[in-house]
């Protein structure tokens, strides 16, 4: 009755993908996950979702290795598909992580690390904020979008990351949160969605983002929203 | 408006069961942990860790199992400690669906085994656990008059290592420790509260996000943890286990005392 849907999970060494895999499943029945380092398979997949934890140099350098470089920049320009937290910081030009890395400079702009005096700048006292910026934070939604659908207004995403995106120009902003100051913490440039944050490890939440994305036809119009 | 303190629960595993038995009304088997790890998750724990207790080799096999099925329906982070010795170790509990991993006495004997899991998976799913007892500066005892100190522990508080705890605490950050776990072995179990001034002076020392743990016995204790111990994350057992209070109800005390939490 249902119609499956393909992800296609990219698997290019950097942890585990057993969560997003699962939380994948977990939020639609009509998913069918596939971890792959495959080039046919992910150029087949419905969806394409770059995953990611570690470090950006080691990061590129897989995706090089593994010869995924083509396969992931044709998947971003033609279909739904979802960076998650190192796989939307390799979206952009470049990253600061590793003493320099170029990345995959599909959305301009580069990604930078929190500054050691981190502090924050509406408690009474002088609260010295911990690098990572680990837990669970609030997710200002920029934009309408359909990837945000049925999920509150500042909704808490569980975040772990030292480095952040600066898009060269806030039109991809599609969200926020605050960590000693503003900080864009998705993305949203036509069938590209990004989230710094983890779905897959922020319960409810993530699994309505995974939902929505899993029933996304990758169309957005940004001229719409405000 | 900003990042959310969290509270952990944390589940003592000995050979695949929840042992310190958790009492639930609704639940159908408390021993199990991916039961008792459910209904943590739908009362709104913001992170579950698991520190397998199992003595013998042979019934370690077991956590993995348990972290498998956690991770395979509950979609919050999961820390696993206890045993962590290896690299193997570290990699075996991330494949099966750990977010971090707790290293305790196998830092204390092996520092740079610290910095090898870190380089190899990152320093945000390394966890040192660090067991504290105060040896200086306590009052009432013949000490109380010197500048407050800790030392290391190890072998469940019986075993003093002579390092003081936040030197150790900065040296575990320099190694690539991206969280530290800071449990008082004078006031685990005793419910009288944290050690705060040894969760406060680590946390103070330190860049990364410090869990004050051991001592919970009521909600104002979780509160006082972050207020003036400056922990970044509250772990407890035993106030969660039996059911005295639920993580709903802490949360929402730790609301009421000013404290930014994930409702």
């Amino acid at each position: 009755m249902s119609r499956q849907i393909s992800i296609a999970v990219i698997d290019y060494g950097m942890g585990n993908l057993h969560s997003v895999a699962k939380a994948l499943e977990h939020a639609d029945s009509q998913a069918e996950v596939k971890v792959t380092a495959d080039k046919q398979v992910i150029a087949s997949a419905d969806r394409v979702l770059l995953p990611g934890v570690g470090a950006m140099r080691d990061c590129m350098g897989e995706m090089q290795r593994l010869d995924l470089v083509d396969t992931i920049k044709q998947a971003a320009a033609s279909k739904p598909f979802l960076g998650i937290c190192i796989g939307m910081q390799a979206l952009m030009t470049h990253s600061e992580e590793n003493g320099g890395v170029d990345c995959l400079n599909i959305i301009p702009g580069n990604v930078e690390r929190f500054a050691d005096d981190l502090s924050d700048p509406t408690a009474s006292g002088d609260e010295h904020l911990k690098i990572p910026h680990m837990g669970w934070n609030q997710v200002h939604q920029q934009i309408k979008h359909p990837l945000w659908q049925n999920i509150p207004q500042n909704q808490r995403f569980y975040f772990v990351h030292s480095y952040f995106v600066v898009p060269q120009s806030p039109d991809p902003v599609a969200g926020s949160t605050v960590y000693g100051h503003p900080l864009c913490v998705a993305l949203a440039a036509d069938n590209i969605f990004a989230t710094q944050f983890h779905p897959e490890k922020s319960a409810d939440a993530g699994l309505q983002l995974f939902h929505n994305f899993i029933n996304w036809d990758g169309s957005y119009d940004s001229s719409t929203c405000s | 408006m900003g990042l959310a303190k969290r509270i952990i629960p944390c589940l003592d595993v000995d050979k695949g069961r929840v042992v310190k038995g958790v009492q639930f009304v609704d639940i159908r088997d408390a021993g199990d942990p991916v039961e008792v790890a459910r209904r943590y998750n739908s009362e709104g724990a913001d992170e579950l860790t698991f520190l397998d207790i199992t003595a013998t080799h042979e019934g370690r096999d077991t956590i993995v199992h348990v972290v498998e099925q956690v991770a395979g329906e509950i979609f919050i982070p999961l820390t696993v400690g206890g045993g962590i010795r290896t690299v193997d170790d570290v990699r075996l509990m991330l494949n099966a669906g750990a977010d971090k991993v707790a290293i305790n006495s196998a830092a204390v004997a092996n520092p740079d085994f610290v910095r090898e899991a870190a380089e190899k998976f990152g320093n945000q799913c390394i966890v040192v656990a660090i067991d504290a007892k105060q040896v200086a500066g306590k009052s009432g005892t013949d000490t109380e008059n010197e500048t407050p100190r800790w030392e290391i522990f190890t072998h469940g508080g019986r075993k003093p290592t002579g390092i003081d705890a936040i030197e150790w605490s900065k040296k575990m950050v320099s190694y690539g420790a991206g969280e530290l776990l800071v449990t008082s072995m004078d006031n685990d179990g005793v419910k009288n509260g944290f050690d705060l001034p040894l969760t406060r002076t680590i946390s103070d020392n330190v860049a990364v996000p410090v869990i004050a743990s051991g001592g919970v016995g009521n909600l104002d204790h979780l509160a006082e943890g972050v207020l003036e111990g400056h922990a970044d994350a509250v772990l407890a057992a035993s106030i969660f286990h039996f059911a005295e209070y639920s993580i709903a109800e802490a949360k929402r005390h730790m609301a009421d005392r000013g404290i930014e939490v994930r409702l």
